[in-house]
């Protein structure tokens, strides 16, 4: 039993980290503008294609393959800079103190655009570059063999826990970030300028999206479909831990993680169903997630 | 003495760390006007809403009847026979005035229909008395959002008559009408109120109101009730007289 | 009067086929979205978006495939039993989802719908996997038939229950019922105060939306003749969105308006590109942001709020 435990718990960490990826910016941008992005997973994706045409080529014109690296972060900028801005300033921004159901639509006819967008600009065949992947190489731990990439993975994933933590509390930026999530009008009535607030929110949210789908694509590759895939996920994740709790969609990604290792390890079939069976798990006893709490009284 | 219709029993409880309730009990009985006075932001209506199912207490209990509510829905408290009208009105503020008295008549005795419509013609005539009644049958068109705030106020207490209840619970009934129309509505209020034998809680601010209508009066303050007797005898209590605020 | 404009339409609708008959497969297509979107648009009266509802629709038609495996070769026993195994599979879904609102219930809507999909997809054994499940041609009262003889029953059949379950569906939108899932909506505090229990309100309201699209799909999987994971797959709930609001304030004619209409600018658009999927996000963009009240809405006058 015990030489189980520990590639369970290792698996269960490597898929947790690509799942926090996966959901930290959906819960972030959440937490800020209170919008939550149904085009998320598109950007996830948008990420991973860009990665991979990147490193495919880097690797089609034998440049040195330690680039493919550096492919990873600046498709990520790239995807950042080019679509954060421009969404919050044209989709977003009309949405802020309307109802929720536009919110959702808008969002949600985003991402039946952008999924297109995918599919004309990088066609139907899904696409692989693991030149990361293969230059770190393996280790070996408790018996088992392990990419020294997933590895990475984790620690990049504490990294940015770590990170946004500082972000939020000791940095000027992540005061006034706080400043808005706490109260949007009492922060613009003191002259903060919240729209740019939002766009640096969103587009961080952005970021981190398509830096998950890039990390990703070395192990998983790129198809279409993973946009949607991705956004269920995202989605159940932020929702165990709580929409808008970065440190609640860390928990919940370890907690999902570990129920998709565990049904690929025992019942494999499940094992894409395993995240949901979680979130409902999750969700009968707490409604709004770990973390998550209820709006307050009207009357 | 006879079982009180509404009772609460030492109940607490805690928002933010301030004493919302602290220890209140109290008892109203079947026909009483019972009024509510206090300082704003004292926690009156919290009261209310432990009444009604919407606010649960850290302790005590709630008794309707004898029958303990403390733990019910507040559906299942306005079934049992339990009105409300509240500080803000609440409306179905995208529907005309008359849609807003048929769902509530509708609530009380003919909800569960998917094939006859809402206004049928004995609905819409129980619908056009209720209003005129509580002074709103020229308005009967029009969306409720558009009302000024005063008769929306009186559509959110028509509504509350529409459910025919045995208590009524009335948070600042008074407050957004005009000084000229208040009497009138009290008057009228209170007239139907005896009419068809229904007990009222009614928190207020306007003293006259409280001591032309109100049989009892309770004085609240800070989570817990201060004083209590007659407009009479509270009013000439000194105590009172600091507490409450704008009495000379 | 308005009646008179909705039987000229139906009328109409009706002898297109006889000009043109390759409208008859298009019509009876557009009929079935209809009905889907016309599930999804009895929600939004409550306020809730379901972005997940083409579960059921995919749910109806694979129910439909299975009994049709199983030796059910009625027409009318096929599409009865379908669509009470929406209505099962659409109270059982609901019974969870309607403890949320707004964003919650639209995204566990997709999730859900997703799940769905995966099963359908994976379940190699019992779906048939990508390549889906053949729905053969039902007898109608014991009699065998051709594929056209069946194709012109099932179109006239779908513009009978279009009228029949669109009246139907009217007049529970204008029952107190129909009222009360509105002004969920507006007001639930008032609705619970009213001693009303908005969940049974909803969770009603689910399973006739769930219903709804389960005819839409049973129907649909007979006209195509087969049925594939792609029906729960969540464009195909997007689409129903798009209809859903593009039919606008309209109630039932409004989903059928909408469901025509996009059925015949997709015929169009398909013979010029594949991008299907962008047309319909961004014309739901434009529609909540320029036209608000839904095609519909532009054409019929405001006629205060008598709904």
């Amino acid at each position: 039993m015990s030489n189980t435990v520990i590639p369970l718990l290792l698996d269960s960490l490597a898929s947790a980290a690509l799942i926090f990826f996966a959901a930290v910016g959906l819960t972030l941008v959440f937490s800020v503008l209170r919008v939550l992005n149904v085009a998320h997973g598109s950007l996830y994706s948008i990420g991973a294609y860009v990665a991979a045409s990147i490193g495919l080529f880097i690797a089609s014109r034998q440049l040195s393959p330690y680039l493919s690296f550096a492919a990873l972060l600046c498709s990520a900028v790239f995807v950042a800079a080019l679509f954060g801005p421009l969404i919050e300033r044209t989709l977003i921004r009309w949405t802020y103190g309307k109802s929720e159901a536009v919110q959702i639509l808008i969002t949600f006819g985003l991402f039946l655009i952008l999924e297109d967008l995918q599919r004309m600009i990088f066609g139907v065949q899904s696409l692989y570059e693991d030149a990361p992947v293969r230059l770190l190489g393996t280790s070996q731990i408790g018996g088992v063999v392990y990419l020294n990439y997933q590895l990475l993975l984790i620690g990049l994933a504490v990294i940015v826990v770590i990170g946004l933590r500082m972000l939020v509390r000791h940095t000027r930026l992540g005061r006034l970030i706080t400043a808005v999530v706490a109260d949007r009008e009492m922060a613009q009535s003191i002259g903060i300028d919240t729209n740019r607030i939002f766009i640096l929110a969103f587009s961080l949210g952005v970021f981190l999206a398509a830096l998950g789908g890039a990390l990703a694509m070395p192990t998983s590759g790129v198809a279409p479909g993973l946009g949607a895939d991705t956004m269920v996920l995202a989605f159940a994740v932020a929702a165990i831990g709580g929409l808008g709790q970065i440190e609640g969609a860390a928990v919940a990604s370890l907690i999902v993680g570990l129920a998709r290792v565990l049904a690929i390890y025992y019942v494999p079939s499940l094992d894409a169903v395993a995240p949901y069976a979680a979130m409902l798990i999750v969700l009968l006893i707490r409604p709004y997630g770990l973390f998550g709490s209820v709006s307050a009284r009207k009357i | 003495m006879k079982q009180p219709i509404l009772e609460a029993r030492d109940l607490h409880v805690r928002f933010n760390g301030v004493k919302a309730a602290d220890g209140v009990s109290l008892s109203i009985q079947d026909g009483e006007f019972l009024a509510i006075i206090g300082p704003n932001g004292s926690g009156k209506t919290t009261l209310l809403n432990l009444c009604t199912g919407y606010v649960r207490p850290k302790s005590g209990s709630v008794h309707l009847d004898g029958q303990n509510i403390t733990r019910l829905a507040s559906r299942a408290i306005a079934r049992l026979g339990v009105a409300r009208a509240f500080q803000i009105p609440q409306l179905f503020s995208d529907q005309r005035v008359i849609d807003n008295m048929m769902l509530a008549l509708a609530a009380k005795d003919g909800l569960w229909t998917m094939v006859r419509p809402l206004e049928t013609a004995a609905r819409r005539e129980e619908a056009e008395a209720l209003l005129a009644l509580i002074g709103l049958a020229d308005d009967r068109k029009r969306i409720s959002r558009t009302l000024p705030e005063g008769h929306r106020k009186l559509l959110d207490i028509a509504v509350a008559l529409a459910l025919k209840p045995r208590l009524l619970l009335l948070d600042e009934p008074t407050s957004g009408v005009s000084a000229l129309e208040r009497f009138p509505l009290m008057e009228t209020l209170m007239g139907a109120l005896r009419q068809r034998q229904i007990t009222a809680l009614f928190v207020e601010h306007d003293m006259d109101v409280v001591a032309r209508y109100a049989n009892r009066v309770l004085v609240w303050n800070a989570g817990s009730i201060v004083a209590e007797g007659s407009p009479d005898d509270v009013f000439r209590d000194p105590r009172v007289l600091q507490t409450v605020v704008g009495v000379a | 009067m308005r009646a008179a404009y909705a039987i000229a339409a139906v009328l109409v609708i009706a002898t297109l086929p006889r000009l043109a008959p390759w409208l008859q497969f298009v019509l009876t297509l557009a009929i079935a979205k209809g009905f889907a979107a016309l599930g999804v648009a009895v929600l939004l009266r409550a306020g809730l978006i379901s972005i997940g509802h083409a579960m059921f629709f995919a749910v109806s038609a694979y129910g439909v495939a299975f009994l049709a495996r199983a030796g059910v070769g009625d027409l009318a026993t096929l599409l009865v039993l379908s669509v009470l195994t929406a209505a099962l599979t659409g109270a059982v879904v609901g019974a969870f989802l309607i403890r949320y609102r707004a964003i919650f219930f639209a995204m566990l809507n997709l999730a859900v719908s997703m799940v769905f999909y995966a099963l359908f997809a994976k379940l190699y054994g019992v779906t048939g996997g990508s390549d889906g499940l053949v729905v053969p041609i039902p007898s109608v009262f014991g009699a065998a038939l051709d594929e056209p003889a069946f194709m012109r029953i099932l179109f006239y059949l779908s513009l009978t229950l279009m009228v029949l379950v669109g009246l139907a569906v009217h007049r529970y939108l204008d029952s107190p019922l129909g009222h009360a899932l509105s002004a969920v909506h507006t007001n639930e505090i008032r609705l619970e105060y009213l001693g009303i229990p908005v969940w049974a309100v909803l969770l009603i309201a689910y399973t006739l939306s769930a219903a709804l699209a389960g005819l839409g799909g049973a129907i649909a999987g007979f006209a195509i003749g087969r049925v594939v994971p792609e029906f729960a797959f969540w464009t195909a709930s997007g689409h129903l969105v798009l209809i859903a609001v593009l039919g606008g304030i309209g109630g039932v004619p409004g989903a059928f308006i909408g469901a025509l209409f996009l059925e015949m600018v997709h015929t169009a658009a398909v013979t010029v590109t594949d991008a299907w999927n962008l047309i319909v996000g961004a014309a739901l963009i434009a529609v909540i942001m320029f036209m608000p009240k839904g095609l519909y809405g532009l054409v019929a006058r405001e006629e205060g709020t008598k709904r």
